[in-house]
């Protein structure tokens, strides 16, 4: 398996920190891992990318030329990344942040209201993971037991109370 | 961990405790880590009022004989060159970093390759040669980090490990030896004290006799030979029948591995020279294989800068072409195998 | 009959390289001297700068680092902090300290760094003969001010101690020359205690050191020994402009330490 995931919105969304997350559980599941920040005028424009392989074998470029799948939090990115994805590959998107929906037929299209979901969850920095909770089951990137040993490897321990909630959000994304 | 990170920690395990820097983009995260380190285990850290003040902080730190460093990008190592000149004409080993940014002049802070002839082909004034260290991800930095340490001191020499802004913006699984091979060999010519135990050292790049200067210009030499002779790392990659052979280093010899897989799917076989050391450069690699069928492309984040450097290897006996970008953009999967595809077909291609 | 003078055994035996009247030799001496009555040629670094005193590692006795021009303090700051134990100074003189060092020197100070700085100001460009310095008199003619430096075309000349004493790093400054022996006295004492601060890991210290330049003055040293007094102490004025209280010294009882 080679998952090539592109995560794409605003700065300050944790859009960098979502592929930190999937990358962190692919390292725990022995698999070859990179994650590949945008970094320059565009993080201070406000806008935010990252490249996250997840792979049974050695990585070549960390670059992604053709995604197996994009998360987008934006319009501007759809709009910038839909033509990365390989036919068949998946779009996860958050309707709430993305109102014009992706044209092209030949990939699989996954629209969550998770903003508004977060909103109800009562924490709204959780859009990001019920965005990841649908991209987990559609791609199987990563299993969901890893997200969470992730989650414990990365997050201070002080943020720690937090692994319950943000696996129920995980959860949530999934199952909509 | 993150590239710039992984410098750090490779160059604290390399027992480096002096370190002297600047912010720059992208390569602040050494410094970063370096600050709070630094003070966890009672090295040094000093943030230089600029990129010169910190490389003569090294300089001063390897007169004394322990182990130094400093970090920068593009624009900041340009104002280090001066250090780095005195520093290879005093047989200093300093090791410095630089995480490459796009230029020229302020450019942008987004990945390149142009400094290689900043690096490898001198950058500050006079006959000198820093080694220079080209990792093609997070894993290698972390080792060639340390062997930077260990070659600085063996040869009395600026060492240069050079990776383009992604190299130390990308996070790899890095693997920690438990114990590094640290060769630390005796520095009796440091000026750290003489204790009236023996006659006064003196650490100086000046030598205002003719003849004098001659010799010890020549001495580096002989220096630089036997590092040609020894030191000369590079990558071979599926060359063996190949039809057509990329040159390319960094972070454009990942995306060649897979322009390798792609290219194999429309039947033409590309194999893959990856200097890792751009400094010596490896010669005879391309020697070997300079009659490839096909002739060679040479892929940079750059207006075409190593190309010299293999044409001069090949010497004659065959095409190199060149694909690059520079300004930031890094040569695509898609565009380096159209290139491919054109070579192979016997189309063309840019001959500069 | 005993030895009542005789070379400081932290100055080489060998002829200065200096022009005939110059007093970079008495500086030389003054600084070896200090070092032998403290003990601690042995325990020294010295950083030669960029200027006359390229090659002053030829001369002191101690290990020796020749550096960049103007670089004399970063490379100071790195020996010093890599052998916390020993002594460090540097060796400047008014275009390496004051005109491309300035950011060095600067921060050095600020930095509060434990290195000690002998700064030789002797108002003009000597190896490179004649131009103007940051610290060229206004009038002075030199070989790039040519018709006396102007402050309209040319700026004003640069008070080095007035400016580094409002550094709290600085904890030593003070201003000398060496122009007679009574001068030359105190400009040992002051050499001394700058050595002495550094020793007791006070912070950064300076002596700036009023010096001539008689070929490129085109004077006679006698006559440049006047000039010194009549034109140079006028602007540059001698005295203390901070000082620190050593361990088991009383301090001033105005607060100022001095």
């Amino acid at each position: 398996m080679d998952n090539q995931v592109i995560f794409a919105g605003f700065g300050g969304q944790g859009i960098l920190s979502m592929g930190r997350f999937i990358a962190h559980a692919g390292l725990h599941e022995g698999k070859h891992v990179s994650w590949l920040p945008s970094y320059g005028p565009e993080m201070r424009g406000g806008t935010a990318n990252c490249n996250v392989i997840v792979s049974d074998e050695e990585v070549g470029s960390p670059i992604i030329s053709e995604a197996t799948a994009l998360v987008v939090m934006n319009q501007p990115s759809l709009e910038k990344f839909e033509s990365y994805v390989e036919p068949g590959g998946v779009i996860v998107l958050d309707t709430d942040l993305v109102p014009v929906l992706p044209e092209r037929k030949d990939v699989r299209v996954f629209s969550l209201p998770a903003t508004k979901m977060a909103y109800e969850m009562g924490n709204p920095t959780f859009a990001g993971v019920i965005l990841l909770g649908k991209l987990i089951k559609e791609t199987g990137v990563v299993r969901f037991e890893s997200f969470e040993a992730a989650l414990r490897g990365i997050l201070k321990p002080k943020k720690h109370y937090l692994i319950p909630e943000e696996m129920k959000a995980l959860q949530a994304g999934a199952d909509y | 961990m993150k590239g710039n990170e992984v410098i750090a920690e490779a160059a604290l395990r390399a027992g480096c405790r002096h370190y002297f820097g600047y912010p720059i983009t992208p390569q602040t995260e050494v410094a970063h880590y370096m600050a709070r380190k630094m003070e966890e285990i009672g090295g040094t850290f000093v943030q230089a009022e600029s990129e010169v003040a910190a490389i003569n902080m090294v300089y001063g730190a390897a007169s004394a004989g322990v182990r130094a460093m400093t970090s920068s990008s593009s624009p900041g190592i340009s104002l280090k060159q001066e250090g780095i000149s005195y520093a290879a004409g005093a047989e200093l080993p300093i090791v410095v970093i630089d995480i490459v940014r796009c230029g020229p002049g302020l450019g942008g802070i987004l990945p390149a390759q142009c400094d290689y002839y900043q690096m490898v082909k001198g950058g500050g004034h006079g006959d000198y040669h820093n080694i220079v260290l080209a990792p093609q991800g997070v894993q290698e930095m972390y080792e060639l980090v340390v062997d930077a340490f260990n070659l600085a001191d063996k040869y009395r020499n600026p060492v240069v490990v050079m990776g383009d802004g992604y190299m130390g913006q990308m996070m790899e699984a890095v693997e920690f030896r438990d114990q590094e091979k640290i060769e630390r060999p005796e520095k009796p010519w440091a000026a750290c004290g003489s204790e009236m135990k023996r006659p006064h050292n003196t650490i100086t790049s000046i030598y205002i006799e003719a003849d004098v200067l001659e010799a010890h210009v020549r001495h580096m030499y002989e220096k630089y030979k036997a590092i040609e002779e020894n030191e000369v790392r590079v990558d071979v990659q599926n060359c063996e029948g190949a039809d057509v052979i990329i040159a390319a280093y960094g972070t454009c010899a990942r995306v060649t591995k897979n322009v390798i897989k792609d290219a194999a799917k429309l039947g033409i076989k590309v194999g893959l020279i990856r200097p890792i050391t751009l400094w010596p450069f490896p010669k005879k690699a391309f020697e070997q294989y300079a009659k490839v069928p096909k002739g060679f492309l040479t892929v940079e984040m750059s207006m075409g800068q190593m190309i010299d450097d293999v044409k001069l290897a090949v010497n004659g006996q065959n095409n190199v072409y060149f694909y690059g970008r520079t300004g930031g953009n890094v040569p695509g999967q898609k565009d380096i195998l159209a290139e491919v595809v054109k070579i192979a077909r016997g189309e063309g291609g840019d001959l500069r | 009959m005993s030895i009542v003078f005789q070379r400081p055994h932290a100055l080489i035996d060998k002829p200065l390289h200096y022009c005939p009247g110059c007093t970079h030799g008495i500086i030389h001496r003054l600084v070896a001297e200090v070092l032998d009555e403290l003990g601690i040629e042995g325990t020294t670094v010295g950083v030669a700068s960029v200027g006359c005193t390229y090659n002053s590692y030829e001369y002191f006795n101690c290990d020796m680092v020749q550096a960049a021009h103007g670089r004399a303090p970063a490379v100071a700051t790195g020996i010093r902090r890599s052998l916390p134990d020993r002594t460090v100074f540097t060796y400047q003189g008014d275009g390496d300290l004051a005109a491309i060092g300035t950011a060095e020197i600067v921060h050095a100070a600020t930095r509060g760094e434990k290195i000690t700085t002998i700064f030789v100001n002797n108002a003009i460009y000597g190896m490179t003969s004649g131009q103007m310095a940051p610290t060229t008199l206004v009038g002075q003619v030199t070989t790039t001010t040519p018709f006396g430096r102007k402050p309209e075309l040319h700026g004003y000349p640069v008070r080095v101690c007035e400016l580094l004493s409002t550094l709290e790093g600085a904890v030593y400054v003070e201003r000398v020359a060496v122009n007679n022996v009574q001068n030359i006295r105190k400009a040992k004492a002051a050499i001394k205690r700058a050595f002495q601060v550094q020793a007791a890991g006070l912070g950064f210290s300076i002596v700036e050191v009023l010096s001539i330049c008689p070929t490129n003055w085109g004077m006679s040293p006698d006559k440049s020994l006047e000039w010194l007094r009549d034109n140079m102490i006028p602007h540059y004025p001698l005295g203390n402009f901070k000082n620190v209280a050593l361990p088991g010294e009383t301090p001033a009882a105005d607060g100022s330490d001095k």
